[in-house]
């Protein structure tokens, strides 16, 4: 009974959901998937306005790697309009990916868009939401896609 | 009955092809879903190391479904709850084509017969140390960012929710009599335990049940999204005493910019949308060893804007954000964050 009731309750939601953080692991080394993610940003139309180095301090604080960076990215049109006309946004804007090594590998991530719609209940924005779920999945499963033809 | 004979060599011809099709599923799922964490060949990463041999001989598949099903709340691994049975079923048959000894393990879900109150000194003399006095757990979220840990896995947390949703009684009473080879845990028998200890310390473990959460699997609970202050002074005053509310807070500004820079050729962005990005460094690291994933935070930033005649002060609120990362070990370093951020705007403003 009391497993019933503990299934019960972690179906209510006390556990994060895996589909609010998107993850992807790329077994190319660090230059190679961040030249990958910028190319691919880059094809869908975004302009990268940022990379932002996370890494003073990480080889001195005991980390092997120095290898951590924040890609910031967006449409200019659309992030204009959006900080005019729904100020509350701009704290999350623009998009952001990170990037780490982890070994030889690379680990890309990214917040799930839809959590913003979540946030933002707003039925105008909703779209824009929705169009960055789809682009950044589109995004993480290309990089996918790249890697395991690299592998063959 | 020459048509039940061909319809039975149909299906015999068939199961290949299912088996083929569900392996080539359950290693899609989870290349695309457990990989990240637990590495493409379940080496580990973020997540534990899954390919251990002696954890894939040990566990049963339910153990195994349970756990992708519910995850651990608060400590990493989400819930899966959006994969139906058979896709379920395809990454668990995944996990078995990896080499490991061969295992019949399948454990009954009856409950053992023990006495928790004479488990509870056994735990603690012999399982606290590395599965924290309340079952809690180890610390931190796997070997991550090439950090060299000493241990190869972390000790499960044996209070957490799913877990003991996950665990059969007498998965955890084989797990304490047997060990686990390759890892810290060793076997209890050869500790000089008896099975009836074993059996008490089960019965132990399951009264977690009876609890409410342990804070190591709970998530913080808040609202708003964003931290707004509205100001009653000009933006460019504003900026400025963001810039000295943030020294005040011990961080160090990092840079005072546009939101629109980089996007708009340069001397063309919006000066009514400004950013101040400010890092406490030591703070970072410590966040980094929590959890790697926090770069998603970072760096910490204010944002300055004026609409109309209103100046505004925002920042994201970490305490909502905390929750997509399924990591309690952040909570406190979030509600941290968010005192900062309150303080900031606080000061901004005065």
């Amino acid at each position: 009974m009391k497993t019933l009731l503990a299934i019960l309750v972690l179906a209510l939601g006390m556990s994060a959901h895996a589909d609010e953080l998107m993850m992807a692991r790329i077994t190319q080394p660090f230059p190679e998937a961040m030249q990958m993610l910028q190319d691919n940003i880059r094809f869908r139309d975004y302009t990268i306005s940022r990379v932002q180095r996370v890494d003073v301090g990480l080889q001195s604080g005991g980390f092997q790697t120095a290898e951590y960076r924040i890609v910031f990215f967006g449409r200019p049109e659309e992030i204009k309009k959006l900080a005019n006309e729904h100020y509350e946004l701009i704290p999350y804007l623009p998009l952001n990916i990170v990037i780490f090594a982890e070994g030889d590998d690379t680990l890309i991530l990214a917040a799930s868009p839809l959590k913003l719609g979540e946030f933002f209940k707003n039925p105008v924005l909703q779209p824009y939401f929705a169009r960055w779920e789809q682009d950044m999945r589109s995004i993480f499963n290309d990089l996918k896609s790249v890697d395991a033809d690299l592998k063959k | 009955m020459t048509k039940l004979i061909v319809l039975y060599l149909l299906l015999l011809n068939s199961i290949p092809v299912l088996a083929a099709e569900t392996a080539t599923l359950g290693a899609r799922l989870y290349s695309e879903q457990c990989a990240a964490c637990h590495g493409a060949d379940g080496h580990g990463g973020v997540g534990v190391p899954l390919a251990l041999p002696s954890f894939l001989s040990s566990v049963d598949d339910d153990y195994l479904r349970g756990t992708i099903r519910l995850g651990r709340p608060g400590r990493v691994m989400p819930g899966f709850s959006k994969l139906n049975n058979s896709e379920i079923d395809a990454i668990v048959s995944h996990l078995r084509s990896w080499p490991h000894k061969p295992s019949s393990a399948k454990y009954p879900h009856t409950r053992i017969r023990g006495n928790a109150s004479l488990g509870k000194p056994l735990f603690e003399k012999y399982c606290a140390a590395c599965h924290g006095v309340h079952g809690e757990g180890g610390h931190g979220t796997g070997v991550t960012m090439s950090r060299p840990r000493n241990a190869p896995i972390l000790a499960p947390a044996l209070n957490n929710p799913g877990f003991l949703a996950a665990s059969s009684d007498y998965l955890i009473k084989s797990t304490l009599m047997h060990g686990r080879a390759g890892t810290p845990m060793t076997s209890f028998l050869q500790q000089g335990l008896n099975e009836r200890d074993i059996n008490d310390i089960v019965a132990y473990v399951r009264s977690f049940e009876a609890s409410s959460p342990h804070p190591s699997a709970t998530l913080l609970e808040s609202e708003s999204p964003i931290l707004v202050q509205v100001s009653t002074y000009t933006l460019e005053q504003t900026v400025e005493k963001v810039k000295v509310a943030v020294g005040a807070a011990n961080l160090r500004l990092i840079r005072v910019q546009n939101l629109d820079q980089g996007f708009v050729p340069k001397g063309k962005e919006n000066p009514n949308q400004v950013i101040v990005y400010s890092c406490d460094f030591g703070f970072l690291n410590e966040a980094l060893k929590v959890d790697p994933r926090v770069g998603l935070f970072l760096p910490c930033r204010i944002t300055v804007t004026k609409h109309g005649d209103k100046v505004r002060v925002m920042a994201v609120n970490p305490k909502r954000l905390s929750r997509i990362f399924n990591n309690a070990e952040l909570n406190a370093l979030c509600d941290q964050m968010y005192q900062v951020y309150v303080g900031i705007l606080e000061e901004a403003v005065l």
